[in-house]
C-alpha cells in the first residue's frame, strides 16, 4: 500500500464503511450517552480524539513492538490517551465529564479503536493511520449525534437543553415521547438507521 | 439479605446489556447460536468474577484517594485514582491471559470449547465496565463486590443465550431484505431491553 | 533487529511504563488544581442555590469566580455538628482557603450500618454534619446536606432552612447517574423548587418532607409532587432527607429554641427537653 489515497481514507468509513452500522464495532460503551445532544457530542469528540492519535502513535512505534506483547501495548497506548482526555475534560469541561461519568473509562474498550490499530495502523505509516483513525471516529461520532438528535427532540422536546418544540403544542395536547428516553430505544433506533442505510446501499444488504 | 437483593438486582435490574449496552460487540458477533453464545457466556462470568475482586482491592488500597493511608499517615494525602483506568485494563488483560494459560494446560477440554473466546473477552467492554462500576458506586466490602460480579455475569449470560435462542429460530423468518442480519438483531435486543426493564420496580 | 527475544521485549515494557507513567503523572498533577477547584466551586453552587443566592446566568458569564465571591460575601459560618447538636469544628470560608471537612459518603456509610430506629451510640458519636449558616436580609439561613442511594449511583443535594428551622427556603439536588428524563429530573428546578416554603414539622412531630406519587395535595405543607415515571429515585430521596434531617434533630431544635428566644417569640415546636429525652 505504496500510495494510499487519502481522501478515500477519511470519507470511506463515514459512509460505506461506517464503523457502526456496517461493521458492527464500538456500540458496546456509547449507546447511553445518547439521550442528550451534547453529551453525545462530546462523546464523538473524544472517540475521534482518541481513535486518531492513539493510530498515530501506533503507527509511528509499529516496526518496534515486539510481537508477543502486541495487543498490551496497545491497549496501553489506548488507555493512555483516554485518561490524558478523561482528565483534561474534568479539568475544563467539569459538567460535561460528570454526566458521560464512566462511559468515557469504557472508550478503552471501545472495539473501534483496538480494530482500527489492528486492522490498519499496524500496517500503515502514522498520517494515513491518523486520518483513518479520525474518520473512523467521526463515522461513529455521526451515528451518536443522529441518534441523540431524535432521543432528545422526541423524547424531551429540547436540543442541546433549549426548547425546541413550542409551549403552543403542549398545551394542544402533544406529549414528549416517554420511551425515546429509556435505553432499549437506543437499540431500535439504530436498527431503523441501519435499514434505511441498507435500503438505499443495497450491496450491504445480508443474505 | 443484602447480598441476594445486589445478586436479583445485577442479574435483571442493572443488567449488563439490557441496561447499559456493555459488551455489544461480542454480545452481536457470537449469539448466532446457543451453544457458542453460552461458551462465551461462561467466559465472561469467570473472568468477571475473578477481575472484580482484585480491581476492588487494587482500588481500595491503591488507587482511590487516601487508599495508601495504611503506608503510613504521610501517605494519606496520596490520590492515584488517575491511573484507575490503565490499572484495571492491564489487570483484565493479565488474568486474561493466565486464565487462558490455566485452562489450556490443566483442562484441554474446556480449552477448545472456551478457549477461542478468552482472548476476546480482554477488550469486553462489560468486564472493564464491571470494573468502573463497581468503582463508581462504592461496594461496601470485597463481599459485595465479587456478588455483583456473579450477578453482573450471569446477566450477561442469560442476556446472550436468550438472544441467540431467538436468532437461531429468526433464521426461518421473512425479514424485509435491508433489515436482515444486523437491523433485526438490534430491534429485537431492544424489545427484549423493554421487556426487561418490568424488572425496574422489583424491590428487595 | 530482533523485535522478538526476551531482553528485548522486557526492556521495551519497562520502557514504555515507564514514559506512560510519566506523563500520567505530569498531566495529573498540572491539572489536578483545576479539577479540585472545579470540585469546590459545584459544592459551593449547589450551597448557594440551596439559598437562593445563585444566579446561574452570572455564573455563566464570570465562571469560576462568581460562586466562590457570592458564598465568601454571604456566609456567616460553617459550622460542624455532632448528633448531639453541638459545634464541634469550623471550616474556613474565605477564597482560596474555603474547604470542606465533611466527607458526606463516609457519614453516609456510618448511617447505613445504623439501625435508624434506635441508632447505636458510638455509630452516632463518630457523625460530622456539615451547617452553612448564610445571612440573607438580616435573617440567618441554615444549609445542611443530604446524600444517599439513588436507583443506580448516588443521589444528594442541600436543604436550607429560615430561623425557625421548620420552614424551607430552598433545596436542590444532584444525582450521579440516575435515569435521564425520569429519576435525574431531581436536579431540575423544576422539582426543587417546590421544596421552597414546605415546613418539615407536623404539629410538634417532624416529618420531613414527603414526595407524593401521583402528586401532592395544594394544602399539603409537608409533601411535594413525585416525579412521574421516576418513582424509586423520588421514593429514594424522600428516605434520604428524612434520614439526614433525623440526625440534625437535636441541633434544628436548639437553634430554633434560641432564635425564638432572641426573637422573644414562643417556641413553635418541640423543646429541647423533649428531645434530649428522646434521645436517653
Amino acid at each position: 500500500m505504496k500510495d494510499v489515497n487519502l481522501k478515500e481514507v477519511l470519507l470511506q468509513p463515514i459512509f460505506k464503511g461506517n464503523p457502526i452500522s456496517v461493521l458492527v464495532l464500538g456500540i458496546c460503551s456509547s449507546l447511553a450517552v445518547t439521550v442528550q445532544l451534547k453529551g453525545a457530542l462530546v462523546m464523538a469528540l473524544s472517540v475521534i480524539i482518541v481513535t486518531g492519535l492513539s493510530s498515530f502513535v501506533v503507527s509511528l512505534i509499529r516496526n518496534s513492538i515486539p510481537n508477543r506483547i502486541r495487543i498490551i501495548v496497545q491497549l496501553v497506548v489506548v488507555a493512555l490517551m483516554v485518561i490524558l482526555v478523561d482528565q483534561i475534560l474534568k479539568a475544563y469541561a467539569y459538567s460535561i465529564s460528570k454526566t458521560l461519568s464512566v462511559y468515557i473509562g469504557l472508550i478503552i474498550t471501545n472495539c473501534i479503536v483496538m480494530g482500527r490499530i489492528e486492522a490498519y495502523a499496524l500496517g500503515n505509516k502514522p498520517i494515513p493511520s491518523l486520518l483513518d483513525g479520525l474518520a473512523n471516529g467521526a463515522g461513529y461520532g455521526l451515528i451518536l449525534v443522529v441518534l441523540a438528535f431524535f432521543r432528545e427532540i422526541l423524547g424531551s422536546g429540547t436540543l442541546l437543553g433549549f426548547r425546541i418544540i413550542p409551549q403552543s403544542f403542549y398545551d394542544a395536547g402533544y406529549m414528549n415521547n416517554g420511551l425515546m428516553i429509556l435505553p432499549p430505544m437506543a437499540l431500535i433506533l439504530l436498527g431503523c438507521i441501519i435499514w434505511i442505510q441498507r435500503s438505499i446501499q443495497k450491496d450491504l444488504q445480508e443474505k | 439479605m443484602e447480598y441476594l437483593s445486589l445478586f436479583v438486582k445485577s442479574i435483571f435490574v442493572d443488567n449488563m446489556i439490557f441496561a447499559f449496552f456493555l459488551g455489544m460487540c461480542s454480545y452481536l458477533a457470537v449469539s448466532k447460536n446457543v451453544k457458542t453464545a453460552s461458551g462465551l457466556g461462561v467466559a465472561v462470568i469467570f473472568v468477571l468474577l475473578v477481575t472484580l475482586p482484585i480491581n476492588y482491592l487494587l482500588n481500595k488500597y491503591i488507587l482511590q484517594p487516601g487508599a495508601l493511608v495504611w503506608l503510613g499517615d504521610e501517605y494519606a494525602g496520596i490520590d492515584l485514582s488517575f491511573l484507575s483506568f490503565i490499572v484495571f485494563i492491564a489487570v483484565i488483560a493479565a488474568i486474561v491471559q493466565i486464565v487462558e494459560m490455566f485452562v489450556e494446560k490443566f483442562a484441554p477440554a474446556l480449552y477448545s470449547s472456551l478457549g477461542i473466546f478468552l482472548p476476546l473477552i480482554a477488550v469486553n467492554c462489560a468486564i472493564l465496565g464491571g470494573s468502573l462500576f463497581m468503582q463508581e458506586r462504592g461496594y461496601a466490602n470485597v463481599g459485595e463486590a465479587t456478588v455483583f460480579a456473579l450477578g453482573s455475569g450471569i446477566g450477561w449470560f442469560l442476556a446472550i443465550v436468550a438472544l441467540a435462542a431467538i436468532r437461531e429460530k429468526m433464521a426461518y423468518s421473512h425479514v424485509p431484505a435491508p433489515l436482515k442480519g444486523l437491523g433485526i438483531t438490534f430491534i429485537t435486543v431492544g424489545l427484549m431491553g423493554i421487556a426487561f426493564m418490568t424488572f425496574m420496580g422489583i424491590q428487595l | 533487529m530482533n523485535t522478538n527475544g526476551n531482553t528485548y521485549t522486557i526492556i521495551y515494557s519497562t520502557v514504555l511504563v515507564v514514559l506512560v507513567a510519566a506523563i500520567l503523572s505530569i498531566a495529573a498533577i498540572s491539572l489536578k488544581p483545576m479539577q479540585d477547584n472545579n470540585v469546590k466551586v459545584e459544592t459551593i453552587s449547589k450551597i448557594l442555590t440551596a439559598a437562593n443566592l445563585y444566579d446561574a446566568e452570572k455564573a455563566a458569564s464570570e465562571g469560576n469566580a462568581y460562586a466562590i465571591s457570592e458564598y465568601e460575601k454571604n456566609i456567616v459560618s460553617a459550622l460542624i455538628v455532632n448528633s448531639d447538636g453541638e459545634v464541634v469544628d469550623s471550616m474556613k470560608t474565605k477564597g482560596e482557603e474555603i474547604e470542606f471537612k465533611v466527607d458526606l459518603k463516609s457519614q453516609y456509610d456510618l448511617m447505613k450500618q445504623m439501625d435508624m430506629e434506635n441508632p447505636q451510640k458510638e455509630l452516632l458519636a463518630k457523625l460530622r454534619l456539615p451547617v452553612y449558616v448564610f445571612n440573607v436580609d438580616g435573617r440567618k439561613i441554615r444549609v445542611v446536606p443530604c446524600y444517599g442511594a439513588g436507583l443506580w449511583g448516588p443521589i444528594w443535594g442541600y436543604l436550607a432552612f429560615d430561623e425557625d428551622m421548620n420552614t424551607v427556603e430552598g433545596a436542590v439536588f444532584d444525582h450521579k447517574s440516575e435515569t435521564p428524563g425520569l429519576g435525574a429530573e431531581i436536579s431540575q428546578p423544576k422539582f426543587y423548587s417546590q421544596f421552597h416554603g414546605k415546613q418539615i414539622y407536623d404539629g410538634s412531630e417532624m416529618v420531613s418532607i414527603s414526595v407524593v406519587k401521583g402528586g401532592a395535595r395544594d394544602d399539603d405543607a409537608n409533601g411535594v409532587d413525585a416525579i412521574s415515571g421516576g418513582t424509586i429515585t423520588s421514593r429514594a430521596l424522600e428516605k434520604t432527607i428524612r434520614t439526614w434531617l433525623s440526625l440534625y434533630k437535636p441541633y434544628f431544635a436548639k437553634t430554633a429554641v434560641s432564635a425564638a428566644q432572641s426573637a422573644g417569640e414562643p417556641v413553635q415546636f418541640m423543646s429541647v427537653e423533649q428531645s434530649e429525652t428522646e434521645e436517653e
